[in-house]
C-alpha cells in the first residue's frame, strides 16, 4: 500500500496545498480550528475564574496554547504519508525513550515520568505515545488485510502492551490506560470480530479481581474512595466530597461568574488543572457544563466526518482513533470530578491549565487536520 | 461516501469501517449523554442536598463567649478577673512533618506523653482539615517567647490567646468567692448548650455558682465565611455578646488577709459579718487551695493531693463545717433564759464544780473542776457564769429551760436554719428536739441530753457561718440578718429570712453583752476573777468588745487515715472557738473564730478575733498593742 501512496502523491511531503486556500488555508480546517478557538476560549475564561482573576496564569496558558497552535500547524502541513513512513521509527523512539525514563528519569510526586535535557527542556515521553501508538498500530494495519487475524491482534496487542506496560510502571496508570484505550480503538475501527471484543471482555470481567492485587495501595485506595468518599472524608474522599459539592451546589444556572465559594475559598482541590470542570459546574451551572459537552461533540463529529471522508486506511484509522480517544478523555475527567470514575490523573482536555496536555491534544488535531487536507481528490 | 470508495480495493473493508465508526459514534453520544445525566442528577435533583453541604463548607456560625463579669471587693479591688491565657496549636495541613514538628516544640518547651496523648485524641476528632488543634493550654510567658524566637521553623504552629478566669488572691479568696470550673461532661448535659457555646468555664463554687446567670452574659454570633483553611474571609452578619455583669462583694480583701494571716498555718475558720447589713466582710477556711489551678485543668496528681489531704483544703470549713458551738452557745441560752424568766439578773448558784440531775449519779463537771474537789466557781450569777463560762449555771439552766424552749429559743437566732442567701455550700447544722431524735435515733429525749446542751456540747452542731450570724443578731439586740456575699442592690431576698427578735427584752440583751463585754475587758481581779479572754486579747484595746470563747470537743476526723500517734494527740484537741462583736455600743463587725484543734477558745482563737477586728476598726496601719 505504502508504494501506492509514493507513487501516487509525490509532491506531497511538506508541500503547501494552495489549490483549497480559503476553506483549508494552510492545511488547516476551518471548522475544527473554530470549534477548538471556541472551546479554548470558554476554558480560558473557566481558568480565568479558577485562578482568582489573575491575568498572569492565563497569559501563560495562553502562550502555551500559541506554541500548541504552532506545532499543530507545523504537523497539518507534514503529510500524511510522512507519518506512515516513519511511524514504525517514531514508535521505536518512543519506547526507547520510555526506557530512557525508567533508568534516568527524574521523579515528581512519587512517579518517574520526566525525561530532562539538562539546560534545555524536560518532557514526558508518554505524552508523544498517545499519538505514536495510534500511528503505529494504523501502519501495522493500513497494509493488512481487514478484519485483522488473530496473529496480527497479537503483535498488535504487543505493541501496544509495550508501551502501555512501561508507562504504568512509572506509575501512570491514567496515561497508561488511555494509551491501552487508544490502541483497543484503533482494533476497534480496524474491524476486530466481535468474537474477540466480547472474549476479550470476558476476560477482563473474570481477570477483575486478580487485576485488583496488581493495584497499588493508593490505586486501590482511590477506587475504595469512589464507592464510599464518606469513609475518609478528610482524606482521600476530601476531593470527590468538594468536588461533587461544587457541580450540585451550582444548580441549573450557577453560581455566576467568579462567585463560585467550593472554587474560590479553597474547598476545591486541583481547581485549575484536573477539577476544573467543577469550578464551570459551580459557576455557570448545567448550563454551562451542557454547553461545553455540545462543543466537544460539535468538535468529535466534526473528526468522525474526517476520519470517515479520509482516504486510506491509515489516515481513517488514525483519524478516527484520534477523535475518539479525545472523547475518552472527556469522559474519564468528567466522570472521575463528578464522582463516577475513581481519580486517575486525566485533564480535561482543552481547558485544564497546564501545556503538556494541550499540546499532544493539538498535534493530534494537526495530524486529523493534515489527513483531511493533503487529498488526492478534493471533495 | 461513494467517491473516495471507488478509489479503493476493499469497499468491503471501508464498509466496516463506516459501520464501526457509526457504532462507536452511537456508543460516544451514550457516553455524553450519561454525563449530561450525571450533571443533571447532582445539579438539579441533588441541588438542594450539595446547596446545604456547600453553605456548610463556607459559612460558620461562631459563637463569641461574653466576657465573664468581674468580681470586686468591697473597696473596689478585684478578686476574680479575666486574663489573656495563651495555648499553642496545630493545624496538621499546616505541618508537613507531625512528628518532627512535635519533637521541635518538645525542645524548646517539653511536652509531656499525657499532653501529646490528648493532643492526638483531640486531632482524630477535629470537624473538618485546617482546624487548629491545641497541644498546650496556659502557655508561661517564657514558652511563648520561645515559641515565637522559633515560629519561622514551626509552620502550622501557633500561640491564640483567650480571656480565662484569675482569681488575683490565689488562695485567700478561694473559700470566700468560690471558683470555676472547666465545664466536663455532667455539666454540658445539664448546662444549656446555646448560651455556653464558646464558654469553656462555668462557676461550680460559691458566689461564682450563685451568680452564674449574672456574671455568664449573653452569648454573640456572627456568621462568618471562611476558607477551607479556616481563615475568616468576612463576617456575613453578627450580634455582639453582652458582657456579664460586674459584681461587688462585702468581702473586704485586706481584712480577709488580716484573718488569714491570723490564723497563719493552722487549719480553722474565720467568718467576719457587717451587723448592720449581714454582709459578709471575710470567709476564711483554711488551708485553702489556689482557684487558678482548676481552671486550665488540673492535673491528676495535684488534684489527688488537695482532694486527699487529711488537711481537707477543699473543704470550706466556715460553710460546711459542723461543729459543736461549746461555751459560745451559752451567751444566747442566757437570753432565752432570762426572756422566758427561768432565770434572772440576781439569781445565784453555788458552783461546786460539778452538776447533778435529780435521781441521777452521774456527775456533769465544770471546766476547771479538778480530781483533789477544789474547783467551781464559787458564787455565780449569770454576768459571771458569761464571762468566767461556768458550766455549772448552765446546766442548771438548760434544765430548767427544757428542750423545747431551748430548741424554739435558738431557731430564733438562725441556729439548725440556712439563712444565708448566696451561699451555696451553707449547711444548716443540726439543732436538736424531740421530734429530732425520736425522728433520727428512734429514742425519746432524756434529761441528760438537755444538760449537755446546756454547755453547746452533745447533739447541736453550728457552722461557723451560722454562729457569726447568731453573733450579729446579737449585736443588734435582737435585728436579724441575713447573711449575704454581694454588696449591690436589689438584693435577692429569701423567704425564710428570719424575723427580727422581740420576744427577748432590751435589759436582757445589756445585761449579756455587758457579760460577754467582761469576757474581753475584765481583768485585775485576781485569780479566777477576770474574764476568761483578758488575759490573752483583753489589755491595750482602743474600743470596747463583747466576746466569748468556746471549746468544741473534737466528734471525730472525718477524712483521711491517722497515721502516727504525734498526730492522732495533736487531731484529738478540742477546737478553740471565739466569737465577738466590736464596738459594744455600735456594732460594726460581728465574727466567730474557730481553731481545729486549737485547744482552749481563749488562748487559741481569741487573739485571732482580735487582730482581726483591730484591723477592721482601727486600721490597717495601727500595730497591735501588745499584750504584756
Amino acid at each position: 500500500m505504502s508504494e501506492d501512496f509514493v507513487r501516487r502523491l509525490p509532491n506531497s511531503g511538506f508541500a503547501f496545498n494552495f489549490s483549497s486556500a480559503g476553506r483549508n488555508a494552510f492545511h488547516l480546517d476551518i471548522k475544527m480550528l473554530l470549534l477548538l478557538v471556541l472551546i479554548v476560549g470558554y476554558g480560558l475564561l473557566v481558568l480565568f475564574s479558577a485562578v482568582e482573576q489573575n491575568s498572569g496564569p492565563v497569559i501563560s496558558q495562553l502562550t502555551k496554547i500559541s506554541v500548541a497552535f504552532a506545532v499543530m500547524t507545523v504537523m497539518a502541513q507534514i503529510s500524511p504519508i510522512v507519518y506512515l513512513r516513519f511511524a514504525p521509527w517514531l514508535y521505536l523512539m518512543g519506547v526507547i525513550l520510555l526506557i530512557c525514563v525508567a533508568a534516568f528519569g527524574y521523579t515528581v510526586n512519587g512517579s518517574q515520568r520526566w525525561l530532562r535535557i539538562p539546560g534545555l527542556f524536560s518532557f514526558q515521553p508518554s505524552e508523544l505515545m498517545k499519538l505514536v501508538v495510534p500511528m503505529i498500530l494504523a501502519w501495522y494495519f493500513h497494509d493488512r488485510h481487514l478484519p485483522p487475524r488473530l496473529k496480527h491482534l497479537f503483535w498488535a496487542g504487543i505493541m501496544i502492551a509495550v508501551p502501555a506496560m512501561l508507562i504504568a510502571r512509572q506509575p501512570d496508570l491514567g496515561t497508561a490506560l488511555i494509551i491501552a484505550a487508544s490502541g483497543l480503538i484503533v482494533l476497534f475501527l480496524a474491524g476486530i470480530s466481535w468474537r474477540y471484543v466480547f472474549s476479550v471482555l470476558g476476560l477482563a470481567l473474570v481477570c477483575a479481581p486478580a487485576l485488583w492485587f496488581l493495584l497499588r495501595d493508593y490505586q486501590q485506595q482511590r477506587i475504595l474512595t469512589l464507592l464510599n468518599p464518606e469513609s475518609d472524608p478528610l482524606g482521600a474522599g476530601w476531593n470527590i466530597i468538594q468536588s461533587k459539592t461544587a457541580i450540585g451546589s451550582g444548580g441549573l444556572f450557577g453560581k455566576g461568574l467568579f462567585q463560585g465559594t467550593q472554587s474560590h475559598l479553597d474547598f476545591l482541590p486541583e481547581s485549575q488543572t484536573d477539577f476544573i470542570i467543577a469550578v464551570l459546574a459551580e459557576e455557570l451551572g448545567l448550563v454551562g457544563v451542557l454547553a461545553l459537552l455540545i462543543l466537544y461533540l460539535l468538535l468529535i463529529g466534526r473528526g468522525v466526518v474526517i476520519s470517515v471522508q479520509a482516504q486510506d486506511t491509515f489516515g481513517r484509522l488514525l483519524a478516527g482513533t484520534i477523535t475518539f480517544t479525545f472523547f475518552v478523555y472527556v469522559f474519564v475527567n468528567i466522570g472521575m470530578v463528578s464522582g463516577i470514575l475513581p481519580v486517575v490523573g486525566v485533564p480535561l482536555p482543552l481547558v485544564s491549565y497546564g501545556g503538556t496536555s494541550i499540546l499532544t491534544l493539538f498535534a493530534g488535531f494537526g495530524i486529523v487536520m493534515s489527513i483531511h487536507t493533503h487529498r488526492r481528490i478534493s471533495l | 461516501m461513494a467517491e473516495p470508495l471507488a478509489l479503493k480495493d476493499h469497499s468491503g473493508e471501508s464498509q466496516v469501517f463506516f459501520d464501526r465508526i457509526v457504532l462507536g459514534l452511537v456508543l460516544l453520544v451514550i457516553g455524553i449523554l450519561f454525563l449530561a445525566a450525571r450533571m443533571f442528577y447532582l445539579q438539579v435533583m441533588q441541588h438542594d442536598l450539595y446547596t446545604t453541604l456547600s453553605d456548610k463548607n463556607r459559612i460558620q456560625v461562631q459563637s463569641v463567649p461574653p466576657i465573664r463579669g468581674l468580681i470586686y471587693d468591697r473597696n473596689g479591688e478585684l478578686i476574680a478577673d479575666n486574663v489573656p491565657s495563651f495555648s499553642l496549636t496545630i493545624t496538621r495541613e499546616r505541618v508537613e512533618d507531625l512528628e518532627s514538628t512535635l519533637k521541635s516544640i518538645d525542645a524548646l518547651i517539653g511536652l509531656t506523653p499525657e499532653q501529646i496523648e490528648s493532643f492526638e485524641r483531640r486531632l482524630s476528632r477535629r470537624q473538618r482539615p485546617y482546624e487548629a488543634v491545641p497541644i498546650l493550654l496556659r502557655m508561661t510567658q517564657e514558652q511563648i517567647a520561645q515559641i515565637s524566637v522559633n515560629r519561622y521553623s514551626l509552620p502550622g504552629v501557633d500561640v491564640q490567646a483567650k480571656l480565662v478566669r484569675h482569681y488575683p488572691h490565689g488562695d485567700l479568696m478561694a473559700h470566700a468567692v468560690g471558683s470555676v470550673r472547666r465545664i466536663n461532661e455532667d455539666d454540658a448535659r445539664r448546662l444549656d448548650s446555646v448560651a455556653y457555646s464558646g464558654t469553656e468555664h462555668v462557676g461550680k463554687i460559691g458566689v461564682e455558682k450563685y451568680y452564674e446567670n449574672v456574671l455568664l452574659g449573653k452569648v454573640g454570633y456572627q456568621r462568618v465565611e471562611t476558607d477551607a483553611r479556616g481563615r475568616i474571609m468576612k463576617v456575613l452578619d453578627s450580634t455582639p455578646p453582652e458582657p456579664g455583669s460586674n459584681l461587688m462583694l462585702h468581702v473586704d480583701s485586706g481584712l480577709q488577709r488580716v484573718a488569714s494571716d491570723a490564723l497563719g498555718d493552722r487549719r480553722g475558720t474565720v467568718v467576719a459579718i457587717d451587723p448592720k447589713t449581714g454582709g459578709i466582710l471575710a470567709l476564711v477556711s483554711k488551708p485553702s487551695y489556689d482557684p487558678n489551678l482548676f481552671i486550665a485543668g488540673i492535673d491528676h496528681a495535684t488534684y489527688a493531693s488537695l482532694r486527699d489531704s487529711i488537711d481537707v483544703p477543699l473543704f470550706n470549713r466556715a460553710l460546711q463545717g459542723q461543729y459543736e458551738p461549746g461555751s459560745t452557745l451559752k451567751p444566747f441560752l442566757g437570753l432565752i433564759g432570762l426572756a422566758t424568766g427561768t432565770t434572772s439578773k440576781e439569781y445565784k448558784i453555788e458552783d461546786p464544780g460539778w452538776y447533778k440531775l435529780p435521781q441521777n449519779e452521774r456527775l456533769y463537771r465544770d471546766w476547771n473542776w479538778k480530781k483533789s474537789g477544789i474547783g467551781g466557781h464559787g458564787l455565780v450569777n449569770i454576768e459571771k457564769a458569761i464571762y468566767r463560762s461556768c458550766n455549772i449555771y448552765f446546766y442548771e439552766l438548760a434544765v430548767k429551760l427544757g428542750i423545747d424552749r431551748i430548741h424554739d429559743g435558738l431557731a430564733l437566732f438562725g441556729f439548725g436554719q440556712n439563712t444565708a442567701i448566696d451561699l451555696p455550700e451553707a449547711r444548716k447544722g443540726l439543732l436538736p428536739s424531740r421530734a429530732w431524735k425520736l425522728g433520727s435515733r428512734g429514742e425519746p429525749w432524756y434529761p441528760g441530753d438537755t444538760v449537755n446542751i446546756g454547755i453547746g456540747q452533745g447533739d447541736i452542731l453550728v457552722t461557723p457561718l451560722q454562729l457569726a450570724t447568731a453573733v450579729a443578731v446579737l449585736a443588734n439586740r435582737g435585728g436579724t440578718v441575713t447573711p449575704h456575699m454581694l454588696k449591690q442592690n436589689p438584693l435577692v431576698t429569701r423567704d425564710n429570712q428570719l424575723p427580727d427578735i422581740d420576744l427577748i427584752p432590751e435589759q436582757a440583751w445589756e445585761l449579756v453583752i455587758k457579760s460577754m463585754e467582761k469576757v474581753v475587758h475584765r481583768g485585775n481581779q485576781g485569780f479566777g476573777e477576770n474574764g476568761t479572754a483578758w488575759a490573752y486579747i483583753g489589755r491595750g484595746i482602743e474600743y470596747r468588745m463583747a466576746g466569748k470563747s468556746g471549746t468544741a470537743q473534737v466528734v471525730g476526723i472525718a477524712q483521711g487515715e491517722l497515721y502516727d500517734a504525734e498526730l492522732i494527740a495533736e487531731r484529738n484537741r478540742k477546737h478553740a472557738w471565739f466569737i465577738a462583736f466590736a464596738p459594744v455600743d455600735d456594732p460594726k463587725i460581728a465574727l466567730a473564730v474557730l481553731v481545729e484543734n486549737g485547744g482552749g477558745g481563749s488562748e487559741f482563737a481569741s487573739p485571732v478575733a482580735r487582730k482581726i477586728l483591730d484591723y477592721y476598726l482601727l486600721g490597717a496601719d495601727h500595730q497591735v498593742a501588745s499584750n504584756e
